[in-house]
């Protein structure tokens, strides 16, 4: 069995070129003192990188449109998975309960940092 | 079964996709809940520990970004396959795949020689929640970078015969999956400290 070529191919070793490029300005960005700047070099490069991979490389916009429907529901799987459990790791106490064992080790590491 | 027939697996498409790219979809589907599960765990549990900062501080940003680079390359390579594949030259597609494991092969060296410092200066799985999350993450990620280089040679092998060249795109899809898991880890793991 053959491949029928469904995709047209762009210049790939141009797409490489940028996600290298974009590489080093999350790296450069994560010297930065400043948070904002930290947080967009980080993971605002992250999504872009993977938006460049996915488009470019795996062609998913040119997939039959239920193929990137099946991924994005399972992107918002992980949304739910999220708001649904993070109130009560991200938090370690509330107005009617407590966390003392999730707490104990956030309080020893703040009160590390303050010596 | 003849050298000719096929699995009517195989023949058939209800989806108007052909089967194996249809099926390599459903496990980066699958893969996309493992990983952003655990991802998704990862980042609540941070947010909620700021003291693992000191622990996140030594992890090796030149090794991230070095292995951010070889799986991009790769990925490159892989790409480059399935070009080749669809132009009908396998021996060509062959070559470029196994040069995308030659990548997955260096990143795993890395990751060996990073872990071995980790270990080394005496942080292990059970050193504390930042670095049972870290070997987790990077050792699920690691294993699945394995199991790709192996599939990969097998593909590559009948590629060379200009045979099942369809895998080759299939195979290159798990390959950039596997990528833009690393592409979130790096900044999770090396940079967000």
């Amino acid at each position: 069995m053959t491949t029928e070529a469904h995709v047209q191919h762009p210049n790939y070793v141009k797409v490489w070129a940028i996600l290298v490029a974009l590489l080093a300005v999350s790296v450069v960005g994560s010297m930065s003192h400043v948070r904002v700047v930290l947080l967009v070099a980080a993971f605002g490069v992250a999504v872009v990188k993977a938006y460049l991979v996915a488009k470019n490389f795996m062609h998913v916009t040119v997939e039959k449109r239920w193929v990137p429907y099946l991924l994005i529901m399972c992107l918002l799987f992980i949304a739910i998975l999220f708001a649904g459990v993070a109130p009560d790791v991200m938090k370690h106490s509330g107005v009617n309960w407590s966390n003392p064992s999730a707490n104990r080790p956030a309080e020893s590491g703040a009160a590390a940092k303050r010596e | 079964m003849s050298a000719t027939a096929k699995p009517i697996a195989n023949t058939r498409s209800a989806t108007g996709i052909p089967t194996a790219r249809l099926i390599t979809w459903w496990v980066i589907a699958s893969e996309i809940v493992i990983f952003g599960g655990l991802l998704a765990s990862y980042v609540m549990h941070r947010i909620g520990h700021p003291e693992w900062a000191e622990s996140a501080s030594h992890t090796l940003t030149w090794a991230g970004a070095f292995n951010t680079f070889v799986l991009l390359t790769s990925s490159l390579c892989a790409v480059l396959a399935h070009k080749a594949a669809d132009a009908h030259d396998g021996p060509r597609a062959a070559k470029l795949l196994r040069l995308t494991s030659l990548g997955g092969v260096i990143f795993l060296c890395v990751k060996a020689y990073e872990w071995t410092i980790d270990i080394r200066e005496g942080f292990v799985l059970s050193s504390g929640g930042f670095w049972s999350f870290y070997y987790t993450l990077a050792g699920l990620h690691g294993l699945h970078v394995l199991a790709g280089m192996i599939i990969m040679l097998i593909v590559a092998a009948d590629a060379a015969k200009n045979q099942e060249l369809q895998r080759v795109e299939c195979i290159g899809l798990y390959w950039h999956f596997v990528d833009i898991v690393w592409i979130f880890l790096f900044p999770l793991l090396y940079i967000a400290r």
